[in-house]
């Protein structure tokens, strides 16, 4: 309490004056939610750019196979329903968490992780195909543009997937201490994002794309 | 259970509290929101594709909002309303840098296309080849 008067005496010593300024739910120690939801912000400008460098490309084929032609649309909708059903185990993870169950949180999590290993082979599947098909990064502008979009989103699920199992084994030593507790809803934060992401993907990349 | 971790709360109050309700309604909606776009691009079910086009990207947006809501738990009062600003922020810098890029790049292929500087003899047969 004696350092809490230091910081933030402007509302505690004088009562009624300036009040106004903090007077709800102030947390000086909620620093890392702010910070890692500015990190994503920043993480979205990224796929701005991507996003707007494939609007610009996206009809460059220059006289190689179009999207038209290879995107196997089926495969995606198998792909968007592994990363949606991902997003609510997640969920689940968390609640299990709010509810101070470890085991739960670890097997919902490692049930998120594997429908996230399940989205990232079936892709892998799909760019190998499409690379042995003949359509490679450097085959036109449009599939280099397509390449570094959906390749980032991919390989931000790889490190996704990657902090999990981190997780998994913070959470079987430690337990729910209020760092793991914090840890995971990072984490959580960040796999809705790239859902949020996915969403502009299947909907602006192969939606469209397959579009005449 | 769930009140006894408001016992030390001071570190949990960090953590926002979450639902099943709240996961349960984004995920029926972000399904509904997922299949018909898939339905209508699948099933050929408009016959004008631009409007295809107009309908998914208006899905599209109302599915983000839903998982911004419903999954990352945005409101206005979170983290004394930073977050909030923190994403009105970004969403003006995206909309700027896709509707900049597409529109700058737009007017370079419409003004300096070569075809469109010759004759339509001319412009046929390039754009042919450039599809």
């Amino acid at each position: 309490m004696s350092e809490n008067t230091m910081t933030a005496d402007v509302n505690s010593t004088q009562d009624g004056q300036l009040e106004f300024l903090v007077k709800g739910d102030h947390h000086p120690q909620n620093g890392t939610l702010l910070g890692f939801w500015i990190y994503l912000m920043s993480d979205c400008l990224i796929f701005a750019a991507l996003f707007a460098t494939y609007g610009v490309l996206g009809r460059s084929y220059a006289g190689g196979p179009t999207g038209m032609e290879l995107f196997d649309l089926s495969l995606i909708a198998i792909n968007t329903s592994l990363l949606l059903v991902s997003s609510i185990t997640y969920g689940f993870a968390m609640l299990q968490m709010q509810a101070n169950k470890v085991k739960g949180t670890m097997f919902w999590l490692a049930v998120t992780g594997m429908l996230g290993l399940g989205f990232l082979s079936l892709e892998l599947y799909e760019f190998h195909h499409l690379i042995h098909v003949g359509a490679g990064p450097q085959t036109s502008g449009f599939w280099t543009a397509f390449f570094a979009l959906v390749g980032t989103h991919g390989l931000h699920v790889f490190f996704g997937i990657v902090w999990l199992v981190t997780l998994l084994f913070q959470l079987k030593k430690h337990g729910l201490i209020p760092e793991n507790k914090r840890r995971v809803f990072c984490l959580s934060m960040f796999w809705h994002f790239l859902d949020v992401v996915w969403v502009g993907v299947f909907t602006y990349v192969y939606l469209m794309g397959v579009l005449p | 259970m769930s009140e006894h971790t408001h016992d030390h709360d001071h570190h949990d109050a960090d953590i926002p509290h979450v639902s099943l309700k709240e996961y349960a309604t984004g995920f029926v909606l972000a399904v509904i929101l997922t299949v018909i776009p898939f339905w209508l691009v699948m099933g050929d079910v408009l016959e004008s594709s631009t409007t295809t086009v107009m309908v998914i990207l208006g899905f599209a947006l109302v599915q983000i909002v839903v998982h911004m809501v419903f999954f990352l738990h945005m409101n206005f009062h979170s983290e004394g309303g930073w977050n909030m600003l923190a994403l009105i922020f970004t969403l003006i810098l995206v909309f700027i840098t896709l509707a900049g890029s597409l529109w700058v790049m737009h007017n370079l292929n419409v003004n300096m296309m070569p075809g469109m500087m010759e004759g339509a003899s001319l412009h046929a047969p390039l754009h042919a080849q450039s599809c």
